[in-house]
């Protein structure tokens, strides 16, 4: 835990801004030259109920939500539905400030707002006995009655800030230039006039003898503040991608919404269909007629997609799907990640199908992994897939703007033009021999497109003969089957010859102890190693993203390398474990998992304890809501 | 280069362009109905100008799937109920090509009736044909959506207990913009159809009746039929949405007594099509976007200027 950082949580009910104000005020403190991380939390309704943002901003760069936080803005919930203590939901309106305590570091802040939250509610919280207890150091203030003041009731968030910023000894400009460049007229001044004051009543009125403010920090070069989300769709423009279908479902709505709402200025198609099974079945029409497509969505909507899935891989219609997980099974907690669906994307539909899978574990990753999904698509026809979650897709992080500095890349692989196919071979009807095994290399036979001249063919879900007419020879049956599966291996060359890996180290080169993970848990994990070894524990962490194929010789070195290793993953069963132990045959007696699936993401602390009680053989359970799967033989 | 020169090329097309070479032989049975629609489709496409590489036929599962391995077009064949949403993207990505997408009353009608409804709301430019033949054919004999009440099968031995779907009704409700119905044992209309469905600007829905010789001896095969046409007994506006939905309900019961009337029931030339919807709303771009990867001028924006607002 870092004590030169501000983790500020506003918290408030669904449908308050909590959204819009934490995003302005996390790029107002990157602005200011700081790093910042921004961690999401809300429930699944449209107004009320807990909702709460992080933002961790440091000087130095941060991978993770953090530990705990040392800042609370209880703005309360402005449209609580049930006050009375025995109400299913609880009393709502005093959540965002009882709900939060428990994480609240020693020494934190707390602003309440008691225009909102009353005094009676407040009492019976204890606050005045545990703020002794942990130093806390709490701000009643009227931010609700400020707000009316000048403006609307709703702008008590701006009221929020501003007494923020006046308690760290912040500068408001930041803070002021964005709020112009999202609001104009009367609503501007009133918020201009709420801010200020708000910051000077608490100036003039409060002694501080909080020890926090607002740290200093400065970037050398422009950064820019998103999402995994954005990323994951930047990346899709950046690859050529002009096409989208899909249909909403939360986290994936994200991506889906970002390009349907670019698409149109960049000659792209976007489509909202009536459900998945379509949403990703107009994507293989769109890729077939010569568009680089996409689809995708979260762990229910891409249950339907599992037949599509297998047509594209039948037909080598080249396609990208994104998964976006959130915790299940079923409807499961549609706002709260998971990394359970691993095995559902890796191994959804029927036959031997194929098909590639990346988890990136980062914002950039996210970008750069997509792009690598469209190369290998149309490169190989064979869908490729990205698995991420909830987490990912809604964190916001500071990222180097001159990283997205890029050339487009719309080229269609392994298409053929009408002068290419004037060449290539045909059969006695003058059909393309479009899935011609004898000429394939690396298992891939080039195709044409509807439309081009000597281009005809039948593409079916069916086995098929080289021109595609179905086909139940056996030997035609051999000789798809085998070029088919000829590309996975080819891929697999392809990332460890030709292409950085997109696997991530971190710590040690000769450590002594492994921590492996993947996907979005990557960040905490990052942190939790670069702290054990400071403070003289010798750990390598590794974040691995290719999920199939397999990248078998770099997992094997790490594994070899260490003499324990413990697996950190979002989810009950142990999936990514098990894919270790099923793609290696072997390291059963040297894995243990740490499992977290309560709805929450892993935070540093919690992987340092789950070392602490694994490696250090401590007699004790972990504090934090999380389980640990011992070895083999254990 | 165009990427796409067959399109619009205009050329007198011979009609055996359209069979493919000594293979693949139709597997359908003796006497199937199927044989109609592959006969019709042979003979309307090149009179309607369009050569096999500028058509791509798009099937679902069952007999009727296998249509575009017997004729010699771009052909994509699904999954069971799909070829619809397949369809409509490919025809998004290059409305220049003829889209002709074809299943069967199981395939289009059950499994695939969600994509049905929703492609004939959005009226896209395609012509879609559904083998009508009650029953599942390739599966071997089980009742199907628009099977009559009280069919018996090895699925429901005791009768069917459902009343048959009304496609025709059920389309126009949707909002197609061209309906019919033809039938395989009346190959001129059938023909003429065709043409006029691929010649309508909008989803162009025929039920197409085919008799299944094999599974469905019971049911009346289709004959005699009327055309609603050429009858003097039938007197309504194809353009009034009123009357065609009336003659729909009517052709609709009397097919359970046994009686066949065909021909077109409903035709709308002024709701524009999907595409041309689209475009007004500025999100289907000018040019067919599947020749931007080929056009060597193409400017491929990209995100870098997206990242202005996350500054």
């Amino acid at each position: 835990m870092s004590d030169d950082e501000l983790i500020w949580r506003i918290a408030g009910g669904s449908g308050d801004g909590i959204d819009s104000t934490s995003q302005n005020f996390a790029k107002a403190l990157m602005r200011s030259g700081l790093n910042v991380f921004t961690h999401r939390h809300y429930p699944s309704r449209i107004r009320g109920g807990h909702t709460y943002v992080e933002i961790r901003a440091a000087e130095h760069e941060v991978q993770s939500r953090g530990d705990g936080y040392n800042f609370l803005l209880a703005l309360g919930d402005s449209f609580a539905r049930n006050p009375q203590e025995e109400a299913y939901y609880g009393n709502e309106e005093i959540k965002p400030l009882s709900e939060n305590l428990d994480e609240l570091r020693e020494g934190g802040v707390i602003i309440y707002d008691e225009g909102l939250v009353s005094e009676d509610d407040v009492e019976a919280l204890n606050l005045d006995e545990r703020a002794e207890e942990n130093d806390w150091h709490v701000f009643p203030l009227d931010l609700r009655g400020l707000a009316k003041e000048h403006g609307r009731e709703v702008m008590r968030n701006t009221a929020g800030v501003g007494a923020t910023a006046a308690l760290l000894d912040m500068d408001l400009e930041h803070i002021e230039d964005l709020m112009e460049d999202a609001m104009s007229g009367d609503v501007l001044e009133a918020n201009l006039d709420i801010l200020h004051e708000a910051y000077e009543d608490v100036n003039e009125e409060y002694e501080f003898e909080h020890d926090l403010r607002v740290p200093t920090g400065e970037h050398d070069t422009e950064q820019a503040l998103l999402s995994g989300s954005n990323a994951i769709a930047y990346g899709a423009i950046d690859a050529g991608c002009r096409f989208i279908a899909g249909y909403p479902m939360t986290p994936w709505t994200d991506v889906f919404t970002i390009l349907s709402q670019n698409f149109p200025d960049m000659g792209g198609i976007s489509e909202q269909v009536e459900d998945e099974i379509a949403a990703a079945a107009l994507a293989v029409g769109a890729s077939h007629a010569g568009v680089k497509a996409m689809s995708g969505s979260s762990g229910g909507g891409f249950a339907l997609m599992s037949e599509p899935l297998g047509l594209a891989e039948m037909t080598e219609t080249p396609l990208v799907l994104v998964e976006s997980m959130r915790a299940g099974p079923s409807t499961g907690m549609p706002t709260k990640p998971e990394q359970a669906d691993l095995e559902h994307v890796l191994y959804t539909s029927q036959g031997d199908s194929q098909r590639v899978v990346f988890a990136p574990g980062n914002i950039e990753e996210a970008y750069e992994q997509t792009r690598l999904a469209f190369d290998l698509a149309w490169d190989y026809q064979i869908p490729v897939m990205l698995i991420y979650d909830q987490k990912l897709s809604g964190e916001n992080k500071n990222v180097d703007i001159e990283f997205f500095d890029r050339e487009p890349s719309p080229d269609l692989g392994s298409t053929l033009t009408e002068e290419e196919l004037k060449e290539a071979a045909h059969d006695n009807s003058g059909k393309f021999k479009r899935f011609n095994y004898e000429t394939a290399e690396d298992g891939v036979a080039p195709r044409s497109l509807p439309g081009q001249k000597n281009g005809r063919y039948l593409a079916t879900g069916n086995e098929h003969s080289p021109v595609g007419h179905i086909s139940e020879d056996p030997d035609n049956r051999v000789a798809q089957m085998d070029r088919r599966l000829e590309k996975l291996e080819a891929i697999r060359t392809e990332l460890d010859e030709e292409r950085d890996s997109t696997q991530t180290y971190f710590g040690e080169e000769d450590a002594e102890y492994g921590i492996i993970t993947w996907g979005s848990s990557q960040g905490a994990v990052e942190e939790a190693v670069d702290r054990l070894n400071a403070d003289g524990h010798s750990v390598r962490g590794l974040s691995v993203s290719d999920m199939m194929p397999f990248p078998e010789q770099e997992v094997t070195e790490f594994l070899e390398s260490v003499d324990e290793a413990m697996v950190v993953e979002m989810n009950a069963s142990a999936q990514f474990r098990g894919l270790l132990q099923k793609e290696l045959g072997r390291f059963g007696e040297k894995l243990t998992s740490l499992l977290k699936y309560n709805g929450n993401p892993f935070e540093p602390a919690e992987v340092v304890e789950g070392y602490e009680v694994n490696v250090a053989e401590e007699e004790r359970e972990p504090t934090a809501q999380v389980r640990i799967e011992p070895a083999a033989g254990d | 280069m165009s990427a796409f020169n067959a399109i619009g090329d205009e050329r007198e097309i011979d009609r055996d362009e359209y069979t493919p070479g000594v293979e693949p032989q139709p597997t359908w049975c003796p006497g199937c109905g199927d044989f109609g629609v592959l006969k019709a489709l042979k003979q309307a496409l090149p009179e309607v100008g369009k050569t096999p590489e500028e058509v791509l036929t798009v099937t679902g599962i069952g007999c009727s799937g296998k249509l575009n391995s017997y004729l010699d077009t771009y052909g994509f064949h699904t999954i069971h109920g799909r070829a619809l949403p397949v369809a409509r993207a490919a025809k998004l990505a290059n409305p220049d090509l003829e889209v002709v997408a074809a299943g069967g009353d199981g395939d289009g009608y059950g499994i695939g009736g969600n994509h049905f409804i929703h492609s004939a709301r959005e009226n896209h430019d395609m012509t879609y044909i559904v083998f009508n033949n009650e029953i599942f054919g390739l599966t071997k004999g089980q009742t199907s959506p628009t099977s009559p009440k009280g069919h018996k099968s090895k699925t429901q031995p005791s009768g069917s207990a459902k009343t048959p779907l009304r496609p025709l009704s059920m389309s126009l409700n949707a909002g197609a913009s061209y309906v019919a119905r033809t039938a395989a044992v009346n190959p001129n209309q059938a023909k003429e159809i065709i043409k006029e469905a691929i010649e309508h600007d909008g989803f162009a829905h025929i039920d197409f009746l085919t008799q299944c010789p094999t599974w469905n001896k019971d049911a009346r095969q289709y004959v005699p039929y009327v055309d609603v046409q050429e009858s003097d007994d039938y007197d309504f506006d194809v353009h009034d949405r009123a009357e065609a939905a009336e003659m729909m309900r009517e052709t609709e019961d009397v097919l359970n007594e046994g009686t066949v009337l065909t021909g077109r029931y409903y035709i709308d030339d002024d709701r524009p099509s999907y595409t041309q919807e689209k475009k007004a709303v500025g999100e289907l771009p000018d040019q067919p976007l599947a020749e931007r990867y080929f056009d060597d001028d193409a400017e491929w924006e990209r995100s870098y200027d997206l990242l202005e607002r996350h500054k």
